[in-house]
């Protein structure tokens, strides 16, 4: 524990150039983001284009659920509900007529933010499994009212006119552009949670990790600051959801359904908990294997499952935990 | 809203009430006494259906393939603890998380892969299958009125087992101090066994249970697993007594809201609102039911002892 905190607050010299070589993952991750399109459209293949897009939209997620998770030991297991209530608001807007993100974004935003408000209230009053299970509850919750939604589709879900207008502008109509606006997304949320994760906000979240009661000896009021993160995680959930709901231009409660949330944490998982460049590696691994498995089999998750077991025995570190495993042995330490 | 009405809706939430039960009974005692969260355990209330289909496929006979569903259910059971789940104790709670997800993933689409994706039915036994006259007017179907007997008989095996017998003190005992039981020489290995496999075999006899009314198919225990969370949680994490009642209250709060919410909704409000906001509201009723009991007690009603 000591060691990961110091390796991301207060890097020493000797550490410098490690964190070059750290720096180089995300650089590298975000530079592969930027040139996709334009290689992908060169070959002639918009289907890259949006596959890419969609990674990044729940890469935000991911980034935000890391920053609950990984960092604030809070596992949360209705992160989904964020999602489907950032991309419900742009769909029932656009259901009156509204359809300018310069209304349907905020609307997104704060529809996110004053359910994981007042969730969280609740929620961060319990700690450890009963949290777990009571963000599940409040996912499906999400879910059910959705489903119950008559007027704005219910079960089927509800199939958006078009692409949100800014002022009137159909900027984000054109495949490469909206895919630009992904990718900034997902750069300011990871910028954001980076900076976020070591401040001192950051540091105070960590330790409510690793001791709750200790940090709160110290002084600090624990619930309002794993509060204020449970908000922060849930906006940008419902930043996600407001980027889907523009990429499919449908909007269902499948969305919010627990096993979206479900397959959220396991995105983290995958990369690697803790940090946040993970999120982003696991998520672009978990939808990649989605899409290429099932091009086998409708079922693919009979494949994926046993996986997911294999990755819990005997990689605990996820793909980044793999890399640097294998960056220690290559220089034989 | 007439009296037979809400009769007949009180004893639907009693039967959903006593089918939460048989589920969220194991799920309870496995995290009471191992510490271990199971979201795998609404799949084994799945695997218990589709085993009772497929045994009955085989012989013909209810009862014949209830015995064979509910031996393969604790067989089944005994295999994951000992394939999977015993490698996980004393991990982390993210770590069992993960690891039961797959479990689910990969028996919701195993099951759609062996028996397809298209809804099954179990028929109901002969003899139970008509409905009953409870007063004038009132008929009920004699299978659901079994499935509460059945249900309540268990809960009270259950109450008899876990406070009078060797075996369930020790299951007390581990749920109140797991590693003081192992250092008084109980082999907690074989004790966390048996919960395991017991749960299981109580999930799969609810799921057997239940296929005759509803359909059999895959993901159909996943709602339900959810609603045993919602249970646990408002009865208290390891304690069997809140898990009885918590899942008597969810069930009649979840069924009756479901009827009586547009009816209750038109008294104060006109009825074209009432109906589209009343569904809405029913099925929110047993979440905001347990922020509500969560707000006020953290750790449930009946917060099993020494936790």
């Amino acid at each position: 524990m000591v060691q990961v905190s110091s390796a991301s607050t207060a890097p020493t010299p000797a550490q410098a150039r490690g964190t070059l070589a750290a720096e180089a993952l995300p650089l590298g991750i975000f530079l592969v983001l930027a040139v996709l399109p334009l290689v992908a459209l060169s070959m002639g293949g918009s289907y890259l284009v949006s596959l890419g897009a969609r990674v990044m939209i729940f890469a935000i997620a991911a980034v935000a659920l890391d920053l609950l998770v990984g960092y604030g030991g809070l596992i949360s297991f209705g992160h989904a509900a964020f999602i489907g209530l950032g991309a419900y608001a742009v769909g029932i807007l656009a259901a009156h007529g509204i359809g300018d993100a310069l209304i349907a974004l905020p609307a997104a935003l704060a529809l996110s933010a004053l359910y994981a408000f007042l969730t969280g209230i609740v929620c961060l009053r319990t700690s450890g499994v009963y949290f777990i299970m009571i963000t599940l509850a409040f996912g499906q919750m999400a879910f059910f009212t959705a489903t119950s939604l008559a007027p704005y589709g219910g079960d089927d879900g509800l199939t958006i006119a078009a692409r949100s207008t800014f002022a009137g502008l159909a900027l984000i109509k054109n495949e490469r552009a909206f895919y630009y606006l992904v990718f900034a997304c997902l750069l300011g949320s990871y910028l954001f949670c980076r900076a976020l994760v070591v401040s001192r906000f950051g540091r105070v979240l960590r330790g409510a990790k690793d001791n709750p009661l200790r940090m709160a000896a110290i002084g600090f009021n624990v619930y309002r600051f794993q509060l204020a993160a449970y908000v922060i995680a849930g906006t940008l959930g419902g930043l996600s959801g407001f980027l889907l709901a523009n990429a499919t231009e449908f909007v269902s409660p499948a969305y919010m359904s627990w096993q979206r949330s479900g397959e959220l944490i396991v995105m983290v998982l995958l990369g690697g908990l803790g940090t946040l460049n993970g999120a982003i590696i696991g998520t672009a691994a978990y939808l990649l294997t989605e899409e290429w498995l099932s091009g086998f089999t409708e079922n693919w998750k009979v494949i994926f499952g046993p996986v997911l077991v294999l990755v819990v025995l005997f990689a605990r570190g996820g793909l980044i935990g793999l890399w640097s495993e294998l960056q220690r042995r290559l220089r034989g330490g | 809203m007439s009296t037979t009405l809400l009769v007949v809706q009180i004893l639907n939430g009693l039967q959903l009430g006593v089918l939460l039960f048989l589920i969220a009974a194991g799920l309870t005692l496995v995290f009471g006494v191992m510490d271990f969260i199971n979201l795998a355990h609404g799949v084994q209330y799945m695997l218990g259906a589709y085993l009772a289909v497929a045994f009955y496929g085989v012989t013909g006979n209810f009862l014949a393939a209830l015995v064979l569903a509910l031996a393969a259910a604790l067989a089944f059971g005994l295999l994951l603890e000992f394939v999977v789940f015993r490698q996980l104790y004393g991990r982390d709670h993210l770590d069992h998380v993960i690891a039961t997800f797959g479990i689910i993933l990969f028996l919701n689409h195993g099951v759609k892969m062996i028996w397809g994706a298209a809804p099954l039915s179990l028929p109901m036994p002969e003899l139970l299958s008509g409905s009953v006259r409870l007063a004038d007017g009132l008929l009920y179907p004699v299978w659901r009125l079994v499935v509460i007997a059945a249900g309540l008989a268990v809960a009270a095996a259950l109450y008899v087992l876990v406070a009078h017998t060797r075996i369930g003190m020790l299951v007390r005992a581990g749920a109140t101090n797991a590693a003081m039981v192992s250092a008084l020489g109980v082999d907690i290995r074989r004790l966390f066994m048996i919960v395991f496999g017991f749960g299981a075999m109580l999930a799969g006899f609810a799921g057997i249970m239940i296929a005759p009314i509803l359909s059999v198919e895959p993901g159909m225990g996943d709602t339900v697993l959810i609603l045993a969370f919602v249970v646990i949680v408002i009865g208290g994490i390891g304690s069997i007594r809140g898990a009885f009642l918590a899942a008597l209250l969810i069930g009649l709060v979840d069924t009756l809201g479901r009827s009586f919410a547009v009816d209750i909704l038109r008294l104060v409000m006109g009825p074209s609102p009432a109906r589209t906001v009343g569904p809405a509201i029913a099925s929110m009723l047993i979440y905001l039911l347990m922020a509500v009991v969560l707000y006020v007690r953290p750790t449930g009603l009946f917060p099993a002892r020494g936790r």
